[in-house]
């Protein structure tokens, strides 16, 4: 009856508009399983847009949730323009904070000028160490880098587990499972009401733009995305450029951890993410990579997130409604590549006849 | 065409976004004004007698849970005592599922000042340092948390003495047990924890000084899974009884499945596991909240500590089953009104510890702040505190 059939490449206009279309069919189906919930889908919209914007501490809880995304869909992009399925954000994040907090504690009388830079150091290196893995995997065994990437999510988080339940344990917390408080250095200050990390982001979302669109190393690892092949006919060195992209993407996220860390928690935690480093995976798809829709989608991934939480105390919504809405829209935007690539023809008689 | 399209779709959105936020934005700017009306005059009226009372009509109780509020155990527990404040005519709103995380709490908290709350009940141990930074930021609202040892001049900290209760629960698990050997599923290896499972074993061995109680750690507060599989793990080795200090009924269905009996934990639970359970020790979180609000409405409410027993209510013994074994019944209803009278403490001496050393000496009692902060296994406990 029907066949699917490749379509010629879509305009950059009718990728926009596709998207865009995505995420209006996520939002009025979304709407119908709120409707179906028994909840009124449009007052739910409006308070996530209350709950998440129109007050002080909202807002400055809105762009705490957005500077991590921002920073980890940056280092997801770099990956992903090489086309490294990077799922490990959420590892390299931990491994991060874990950087971090090590020069935290092992350096604790440094003064916050020395502090800071010396914890982001360490948390960009750890970060790139954990996605450096499934890049050799992947150079010397051909490993799946999507798989090994997630696997060494958990083994991060686990690790953190185990410092916080073992080796690191407060001892003045009497007994429960927390890692002692950062010394007041190693907290990053606030600017203009929130932690200073939001200039960090933007900063970082210019230098990852002029890498990915301006710079040699940015053509190279799109060249290398495409086709290895190509990259290595026209003389690229593969191994040096994925070992740099790799280093950089794993590093970004590290540094989110340690902003996280630092300027929010003052502390290391096992639920220090909370699935931020997953949610940048989608965000930054639905970015298309492009460091300057990272902010705004982040921002507005930012607002669900956060009016997720204002949705149970106001509605008395579960907290999990903001959940579905994510992957709602995701499954629409995933689904609407679909359509970019293929289109669904009918079969004609006389083909269906020889079929 | 496919421009058009999507100003068509953006320009709908635009006009949808409007027409939503349009009312509901002027309706949240009219509740600010109206909230900043009555805390101005609540601050008027104040203002003369210091510690004056807030009238019942400008409270607002926020809850901050660290489970579903109904989680058929500890947040539920709580959301029961919610709804009794409720019932007094009061406002009140909660958060449930926040992590343990400074972020998540202090998120949580925000929200619910913002929408007027000017008492705030936080009920999990890792909220201690997220409630007490809010405190030092809205001196005007009043905090509690639940199990911690942070207070300020605006929070309170709270908690049952669940292991009276616990002790009672020990003496139907030893009545009943036929092999002596009792299983423990214990949360994380932390004083609260230690505590139940010390209490809960001089129950077990006052009326059965042979049984062992023996302990799997889960590291989790609420996992069902995880908290059964423990379960079905201890119930291989051959315990009949398992006790539990979860707050979910997993390992009561855990118990049902392999046909052993079960004593529950936080609430009453006879409808998860009928076949298995016996009772269990449950807070009745009622007494506490309605009896802390009235406070503030009197104006009695100060920054203390509250640690109350079975005296109050606060704690108790869920109404026995018919899987209780015989004479269990008058033996806890003695128990009980001995502790009460204080003729009984479930940690007075002689107490010995695991190596059989003797911890607490005949005539001698623990204080409050030892039973708070004991961190060692009675003789009759099997297993291991990790470090």
């Amino acid at each position: 009856m029907f066949k699917i059939v490749r379509k010629a490449d879509a305009s950059p206009a009718q990728e926009r508009v596709m998207r865009g279309a995505a995420v209006v069919a996520a939002l009025a189906a979304s709407a119908l399983v709120l409707a179906l919930l028994g909840f009124h889908p449009i007052e739910v919209y409006a308070k996530i847009v209350e709950g998440s914007l129109l007050s002080g501490h909202r807002l400055v809880s809105t762009f705490n949730k957005t500077i991590p995304l921002v920073v980890l869909s940056l280092g997801v992009a770099i990956a992903f323009k090489m086309k490294f399925w990077n799922i490990g954000a959420e590892g390299q994040f931990y491994m991060g904070a874990f950087g971090a907090s090590l020069a935290a504690f092992s350096f604790y009388w440094l003064p916050a000028i020395a502090m800071i830079p010396l914890m982001m150091v360490s948390a960009f290196v750890f970060g790139g160490l954990l996605a450096l893995i499934p890049a050799v995997l992947k150079s010397k065994f051909s490993t799946s880098e999507t798989l090994v990437t997630l696997m060494l999510n958990y083994i991060a988080i686990k690790w953190i587990t185990y410092l916080q339940y073992g080796p690191w344990k407060d001892p003045q917390a009497i007994g429960f499972p927390k890692i002692p408080k950062f010394p007041d250095a190693a907290v990053l200050p606030e600017l203009f009401g929130v932690h200073i990390g939001w200039v960090f982001a933007l900063v970082l979302t210019v230098l990852v733009w002029v890498l990915l669109s301006r710079s040699k190393l940015g053509y190279e690892i799109a060249v290398l995305g495409e086709s290895e092949t190509t990259a290595r006919y026209a003389g690229m060195n593969v191994t040096r450029i994925t070992i740099v992209a790799i280093l950089l993407s794993g590093g970004l996220c590290g540094l989110a951890g340690m902003m996280q860390a630092s300027a929010i928690e003052k502390s290391l935690s096992d639920q220090l993410s909370g699935g931020l480093g997953f949610t940048a995976v989608i965000t930054t798809w639905l970015a298309k990579l492009s460091p300057p829709a990272i902010i705004l989608v982040s921002f507005l991934f930012a607002m669900l997130l956060q009016g997720g939480v204002y949705l149970q105390s106001a509605l008395q919504i579960s907290s999990t409604v903001a959940d579905i809405l994510q992957g709602v829209i995701l499954f629409f935007v995933l689904g609407s590549e679909f359509f970019l690539r293929y289109k669904i023809v009918r079969r004609k008689g006389g083909e269906e006849a020889k079929a | 065409m496919g421009k058009k399209i999507l100003a068509l779709l953006l320009a709908g959105a635009t006009l949808l976004a409007v027409t939503a936020c349009g009312p509901s934005a002027s309706n949240a700017a009219a509740e600010s004004a109206s909230a900043g009306e009555s805390s101005s005059q609540a601050a008027s009226e104040e203002a003369p007698a210091e510690g004056a009372g807030i009238p019942a009509d400008q409270i607002k109780v926020g809850f901050v849970y660290s489970s579903a509020h109904n989680d058929e155990g500890y947040s539920q527990a709580h959301d029961i005592g919610r709804q009794a404040v409720e019932a007094m005519g009061i406002e009140t709103a909660y958060v449930e599922n926040v992590a343990e995380t400074n972020e998540a709490c202090e998120s949580a908290i925000r929200n619910l000042i913002d929408q007027g709350c000017n008492v705030i009940y936080t009920n999990s141990f890792g909220f201690m340092e997220a409630t007490a930074n809010c405190a030092a930021e809205f001196p005007e609202v009043k905090f509690g948390h639940c199990s911690g040892y942070t207070t300020a001049e605006n929070m309170n900290t709270y908690f049952g003495k669940i292991y009276q209760a616990r002790y009672l629960s020990g003496i139907v698990a030893g009545m009943k047990t036929q092999v002596n050997r009792i299983g423990y599923v214990a949360a994380m290896p932390i004083p609260e924890v230690i505590r139940g499972i010390n209490a809960f074993t001089l129950g077990v061995r006052s009326v059965n000084p042979e049984a062992t109680v023996e302990v799997i750690w889960t590291n989790t507060w609420y996992d069902p899974a995880v908290e059964k599989q423990a379960a079905l793990e201890i119930i291989n080795t051959g315990v009949d009884v398992v006790a539990q200090h979860q707050n979910t009924t997993a390992p009561q269905i855990a118990a049902q499945e392999r046909g052993v009996y079960a004593v529950g934990y936080n609430m009453s639970s006879p409808d998860a596991a009928p076949d298995a359970y016996l009772t269990a020790p449950i807070f009745n979180w009622d007494k506490f909240y309605t009896a802390d609000v009235q406070r503030v409405i009197d104006g009695t409410w100060t920054g203390t500590k509250i640690w109350d027993g079975l005296e109050t209510g606060l704690v108790d013994l869920d109404t026995l089953t018919a899987n209780a074994p015989e004479g269990a019944q008058e033996a806890v209803d003695t128990a009980k009104e001995q502790i009460i009278s204080g003729e009984l403490h479930p940690f007075a001496g002689p107490l010995t510890n695991q190596a059989g050393e003797v911890v607490v000496p005949e005539g001698t009692t623990m204080t409050d702040d030892e039973i708070w902060n004991m961190n060692w296994f009675v003789e009759g406990v099997v297993g291991d505190i990790p470090a």
